[in-house]
């Protein structure tokens, strides 16, 4: 493993990180006491945006056995649950590896040959798209998908398909943070690398649970606070993270633009605003100005349900520092205003002067682990590859020009992914492609999203486990793990990373990448999808970024190994990559100028009253991820949270443990209460990994943002009852013939909650 | 202390538990996690606390003090090694015996295990499992001067009061500043101790 690595300034270093031998520079036979031929194959995580480096060990005979950490820029060797236990799913008893066919869905599925069920699928698309048209079939993607794919999904769907319902998960993810930096900066990426977070001198955190969704990110967090950094959290739980902060603001869910309208309000007034950098590089202040004049700390303070002197405190803290960062994540983002609480945090960085310069500007902290490159290569309804947009004449004749097409052949601009759910209910989408997705899991309002899928006359779901989507479909066709193909993924800096095979899928598994060109020949697209591989995809991908925003033209599978990552946009292979965006203080926009946007509070969608009278908010367990398809299968995640649980302020009255059943307009599920102070009082806290009758998405409400159409996880009014009993974690499906992995099972039927929201203490289990 | 050795923080720790995960994956104990973690605040806060083997110093650890088989060895460089399989009679004396509740018996097998530094990672110049994944640097490995380069100001003990019982580690704990003047009472936090206090 002698790579040519590119030193690192060790000031960049994060805590603990600097005098670690990286195991791949050993020998793997000098110390593993009874492994004999082993070798370990550089890679990254599968799951969040960190996108961690780590190896797989892979033993003689070729199979992935385990794990090893790895010396990787980005991580340093940290790796948090889900990355250390990642590798278990590779040879996992419960793989699909035949593909799966039925009638309908009252039917069980039966094993056919990957032919059968590919005509079959092909004949259904024709079908489906002669008699009711061609936006009838819709296709849904994902954002765990190496970028090759996430490109190849949007090519299929406006090639093969010519569908213009194409979109994809990071809907639910990072399209709030996207819509708004793309409104200001004229680019959807973050700002800055994670490593200016160890030179920042204030660090504001909003809606962002660090401490379990990006964990590995904690030690850039620390690592700035060891250099003298304030921290301030802006969450209504008490956090891993918040835990610690100098400012900790439990703000009531939905309530985000107002605080941070106050905090400009008194930047202000005290003067703190970097009125040179405004003048010179900003539009729209004066709007903003006047718009936030009507915020002052006491509507906030009333409005938030916090103490009015914490926004005085945040202003000066954060507009006092010397150079300031700000990141957002979900929490902010996953509202019907989750624009414009976006909006309003940029324009706290932009009115303080914090763009462009190490530890000054703001950065993105994506849920999945290609979020970033997931959503820029033209699986998004309303984007085409390099970040071009769909409605753009100049770009539809660009993208055309390359895949060979007619112009007049591309289909025109999609709705968003629970729109499509609706449009399923209505009968306007009768068939749909789902690749690397779980919405029966991760949709809100589940009653809704069953409804509109158990209508389609046609379902066919790409996956590598049965996940609780996949079981409800028509075909199921089982592909990859990400260890067993290669390919790129973007991290939350932009920064693109290269994952390597490290062992040949199970017979009767193929590559995604497979699947589509297979399906597209039988469309009559084959030409169009001649592609051999990720490598392939990546040859074109290039080509099609080549002078776009999202530019990927200098970047090659060979400097990503030599480098550990390039970030975009990188127009030539000589290019060094882009970590910093703004160091000349330009944005994206033909002015160069940031277009400031003013920001009014309005209540969240789904109203109070006396009947619900909380706030019911979702979120991430550290031990799992999104929609649990994977976690839910691994033993030690497993035994760490078994199950999902509702987390209570001491004052609602209720005990440890007590099954409690949370009610929301949509529905009712009873769960364990982990009783603790870390919470609101008038907020209530559900983790959303686990399926139906244990999903939070049963509760929450499918409200959008009119701008990002985002839906509303984060706030629905709820109220609390009694109830007898919890309800039963329902096991993962598995495919016919195959029995339940017993020892991940066996927690299910545990009716207790975790210790802390983390999961339960290794003296707390059985 | 042990020249290199592990330095527990807890006010970094972010209870995620990737420790335990990476522990079951050590090659000499694969499946079976030796690290501890508590969350001590339950109900409170999400506080949360690693539990490694201490590695007692003075005069002897004291599990291998009360180990009747003299199983528990202690190695050259100042790790408290597990029981030795060939000689362990699982009897638990050491269980009862360690302050800080790291050594179990593992009931099918009659065996004690417990956390030996990952011995084998360790004498090939590679860090412990936990301290090497750890996402916060509350389990770090490394020389305390190495921890305070990264930390300016930092203070860590290994000194900890049981009664009038003091024991020395060779694992040593990050503590608040005014906190290093005097051993840290361990177990319950307790100042006085049949009349002695024992700060």
């Amino acid at each position: 493993m002698n790579r040519p690595t590119i030193p690192l300034d060790p000031t960049q270093a994060p805590p603990g990180a600097q005098s670690f031998r990286d195991a791949g520079g050993i020998p793997a036979d000098r110390w593993h006491a009874d492994q004999r031929g082993e070798t370990l194959v550089p890679t990254h995580c599968c799951f969040c945006g960190v996108q961690c480096g780590m190896y797989l060990r892979v033993n003689e005979a070729g199979k992935v056995f385990g794990m090893e950490p790895r010396n990787h820029d980005i991580n340093r060797m940290r790796l948090c649950p889900k990355g250390v236990n990642a590798y278990q799913q590779i040879n996992h008893p419960e793989r699909l590896t035949a593909p799966l066919i039925r009638g309908s869905r009252d039917e069980p599925f039966r094993e056919v040959s990957w032919d059968e069920a590919l005509d079959f699928t092909a004949a259904e698309m024709r079908r489906i798209q002669e008699s009711h048209g061609r936006d009838a079939f819709g296709m849904l993607g994902g954002a765990s998908l190496f970028t090759e794919k996430t490109y190849l999904v949007g090519k299929f769907a406006r090639v093969a398909l010519r569908t213009r319902h194409l979109d994809y998960n990071g809907r639910l993810c990072m399209v709030s943070a996207a819509a708004a930096n793309k409104a200001v900066f004229g680019v959807d990426r973050a700002g800055n690398p994670f490593s200016d977070m160890l030179v920042t001198d204030c660090l504001l955190v909003a809606g962002g649970n660090i401490g379990e969704c990006f964990p590995v990110l904690t030690q850039y967090v620390w690592g700035g606070r060891d250099r003298g950094a304030k921290l301030i959290i802006v969450d209504p739980r008490e956090t891993a993270i918040a835990r610690t902060a100098d400012i900790h603001v439990a703000l009531r869910p939905g309530t985000d633009s107002a605080f941070f309208n106050a905090v400009l309000h008194v930047v202000i007034e005290e003067g703190l605003v970097d009125e040179e950098f405004v003048a010179a590089h900003a539009t729209g202040w004066d709007d903003v100005v006047r718009c936030v004049r009507e915020y002052p700390p006491s509507r906030a303070a009333e409005i938030c349900g916090i103490p009015e002197s914490q926004v005085y405190e945040v202003a000066r803290m954060f507009a006092g520092a010397g150079n300031a960062m700000a990141c957002h994540a979900r929490g902010i983002e996953h509202q019907t205003q989750g624009v414009e609480n976006c909006l309003s945090v940029v324009n706290l960085i932009v009115a303080t002067g914090n763009v462009g310069r190490p530890g000054a500007g703001y950065g993105t902290l994506t849920g999945q682990g290609n979020g970033q490159g997931g959503r820029e290569h033209g699986q998004k309804s309303d984007m085409l590859p390099g970040g071009r947009d769909l409605k753009n004449p100049e770009h539809r004749r660009q993208i055309c020009e390359i895949w060979g097409i007619d112009e007049a052949e591309l289909p025109g601009v999609g709705t968003s992914m629970m729109e499509m759910v609706w449009q399923m209910q209505r009968g306007e989408i009768r068939g749909l492609l789902g690749v690397c997705n779980n919405p029966l899991v991760s949709l809100p309002n589940h009653r809704a999203v069953k409804d509109g899928y158990n209508r389609l006359e046609f379902h066919v779901q790409l996956d590598f486990f049965l996940s609780e989507t996949a079981a409800n479909a028509h075909v199921v066709l089982p592909v990859t793990v990400w260890a067993e193909d290669e390919g790129v993924t973007a991290n939350a800096e932009a920064r693109v990373v290269k994952h390597n095979k490290a062992q040949d899928p199970p017979p009767g598994v193929r590559t995604d990448t497979w699947v589509l060109c297979e399906l597209a020949r039988r469309l009559g697209a084959g030409d169009k999808f001649a592609f051999g591989g990720s490598r392939d995809v990546f040859e074109e991908l290039r080509v099609a970024t080549a002078g776009a925003l999202v530019d990927y033209s200098g970047i090659t599978y060979e400097r990503l190994e030599e480098t550990g990552g390039i970030c975009w946009p990188c127009p030539s292979t000589d290019h060094p990559g882009t970590p910093r965006l703004f160091e000349d203080l330009r944005t994206y926009h033909p002015d160069g100028k940031m277009h400031l946007q003013t920001v009014e509070w309005h209540p969240p969608a789904d109203v109070y009253t006396a009947d619900y009278p909380l706030t019911l908010t979702t979120g991430r367990t550290v031990a799992h991820f999104l929609s649990g398809t994977q976690t839910r299968r691994l033993g030690g995640l497993v035994e760490q949270t078994p199950r999902p649980w509702v987390e209570i302020h001491p004052s609602q009255g209720f005990r440890n443990g007590d099954p409690v059943r949370v009610v929301t307009r949509r529905g009712s599920v009873v769960l364990p209460a982990l009783v603790t102070e870390a919470i609101r009082p008038d907020t209530v806290f559900v983790p959303y990994h686990w399926p139906a009758p244990t999903a939070a998405n049963v509760l929450t409400v499918d409200a959008l943002d009119p701008r990002s159409r985002i839906p509303e996880y984060k706030v629905a009014a709820a109220r609390l009852e009694l109830a007898e009993h919890v309800d039963e974690v329902p096991a993962p499906p598995v495919p016919p013939g195959r029995a339940h992995y017993e020892e991940v099972q066996a927690a299910l039927s545990d009716p207790l909650p975790p210790s802390a929201s983390q999961g339960r203490g290794t003296a707390e289990r059985s | 202390m042990m020249g290199r050795t592990i330095f527990i923080d807890p006010g970094r720790c972010i209870g995620c538990q990737a420790c335990v995960s990476a522990c079951r994956e050590c090659d000499s104990h694969r499946g079976k996690s030796l690290i501890h973690l508590d969350y001590p605040q339950e109900g409170q806060s999400v506080a949360a606390l690693p539990t490694v083997c201490m590695h007692c110093e003075d005069p002897v650890a004291p599990c291998a003090e009360v180990c009747p088989a003299d199983a528990i060895l202690v190695t050259a460089d100042g790790v408290v090694q597990e029981a030795d399989t060939t000689r362990c009679i699982g009897c638990a004396n050491c269980v009862n015996a360690c302050p800080f509740g790291v050594p179990k018996i593992d009931v099918t097998a009659k065996l004690q295990f417990k956390c030996n530094l990952c011995y084998d990672r360790t004498s090939y110049g590679l860090a412990p499992m936990c301290a090497t994944v750890c996402p916060t640097g509350a389990l770090f490995y490394g020389t305390v001067e190495e921890l305070r380069e990264e930390r300016p100001g930092v203070q860590v003990v290994d000194e900890f009061t049981f009664g009038r019982s003091t024991v020395r580690t060779g694992v040593a704990m990050v503590v608040p500043a005014e906190r290093a003047r005097w051993p840290v009472p361990g177990g319950l936090p307790v100042v006085e101790v049949n009349g002695v206090d024992v700060r």
